[in-house]
């Protein structure tokens, strides 16, 4: 009996260690591949995935910030504008709660960018960031001019933003929530305005945290 | 048994007699609040929070009774034309700019204020929509 009791725990061990199914996030954008030598002097295929280039921004503080700021972090970035009354606001509500679940992570960075280049200026976005109660070094607010800021947004993190005299604040943009992973690669984005993907991009976090290098 | 059974049917009857007999303004005040909760969706919860809490400092939470008995004069103006004075919220200063919503009528007005003032734990009663056009002319 004793021994039938044993074993079975034996067993259930057994399937818990054999069920790491460990879940990996996607990486996003196009890719493509290398020819690199290994030390063994023999060819092998590498893939290059697409990354985020180097980029130089004024932030809240007046201080120009850069990819090396982020260095070793995973970062959610998004493209808002102070003035904005339509989908920015929520999007920072959600934001934030993120925001103040991984706050004691050094981990963990946060990168707005504003799209509204005439206006926002870093006094402005200080402001805003000490208004929503975020003003730290962990999310940045940084601007840009036009071309650097809209590049970047549609090029790169696939976001669209585009300047319209008929929107109703003069931009219209999208809501997403962009993950990206220490090595500057797309892992996910997440429709800032509804609840259910932001929680997504909890857990995703999450996720992406327990990644092996 | 038999006399239980009789007992819960009668008062059952007796409390939907009670329930039934509302009165015409409980009626139209609960078709103000219903519609006003869509509109606070759409127009207002964004920045206002779905429980009126706010957002940080760049809006001001729903939730003081006292504001909000105080300028229920000015609450049409606040939505038809926004607002950007300074203002205080329970004890907090806020001095950000809120946009108008130009494109409500008057009924829309005043199912958002009707809602406004009978949710987040107030209860400040019926706000009639002849009122808005009457409180608009007072805009300054």
């Amino acid at each position: 009996m004793k021994r039938t009791a044993i074993s079975l725990w034996a067993l259930s061990f057994l399937f818990l260690f054999s069920c790491s199914n460990e879940k990996k996030l996607p990486i996003f954008g196009e890719r493509s591949v290398k020819i690199v030598k290994g030390a063994d002097g023999i060819d092998r295929i590498d893939t290059v995935y697409k990354t985020v280039p180097d980029f130089k921004f004024l932030n809240q503080d007046s201080v120009y910030i850069t990819q090396d700021d982020f260095k070793g972090k995973i970062y959610v970035t998004d493209f808002f504008f102070t003035s904005c009354s339509t989908i920015c606001p929520v999007m920072h509500r959600n934001l934030k709660e993120i925001y103040e679940k991984f706050k004691s992570n050094p981990e963990i960075m946060f990168l707005s960018h504003t799209i509204d280049f005439k206006y926002d200026k870093p006094s402005v976005l200080k402001k805003y960031a000490q208004k929503l109660g975020v003003d730290t070094k962990k999310w940045e607010f940084v601007y840009g001019d036009k071309e650097s800021v809209y590049t970047l947004a549609e090029k790169d993190y696939l976001v669209a933003v585009k300047e319209d005299s008929s929107a109703t604040d003069g931009y219209i943009h999208q809501g997403w929530l962009v993950l990206v992973d220490k090595h500057r690669r797309l892992r996910g984005a997440y429709d800032g305005t509804k609840t259910e993907e932001v929680a997504k991009l909890e857990k995703d976090i999450a996720t992406l945290l327990t990644e092996k290098e | 048994m038999r006399k239980y059974i009789l007992a819960i049917t009668f008062s059952l009857m007796i409390g939907s007699f009670v329930l039934s007999c509302q009165s015409e303004d409980q009626i139209e005040q609960a078709k103000y609040l219903t519609g006003g909760k869509d509109l606070y969706k759409t127009h207002c919860q964004n920045c206002h929070g779905e429980n009126g809490e706010g957002l940080g400092q760049l809006a001001p939470p729903l939730t003081d009774s006292v504001f909000l008995a105080n300028h229920k004069q000015k609450l049409a103006c606040y939505i038809k034309n926004g607002l950007s004075d300074t203002i205080t919220v329970n004890g907090v200063k806020y001095d950000g700019k809120m946009p108008g919503f130009k494109q409500l009528n008057d009924i829309d007005i005043a199912k958002l204020i009707v809602y406004i003032t009978n949710s987040f734990g107030h209860k400040q009663g019926m706000y009639k929509y002849e009122q808005v056009s009457a409180d608009l002319q007072n805009c300054k």
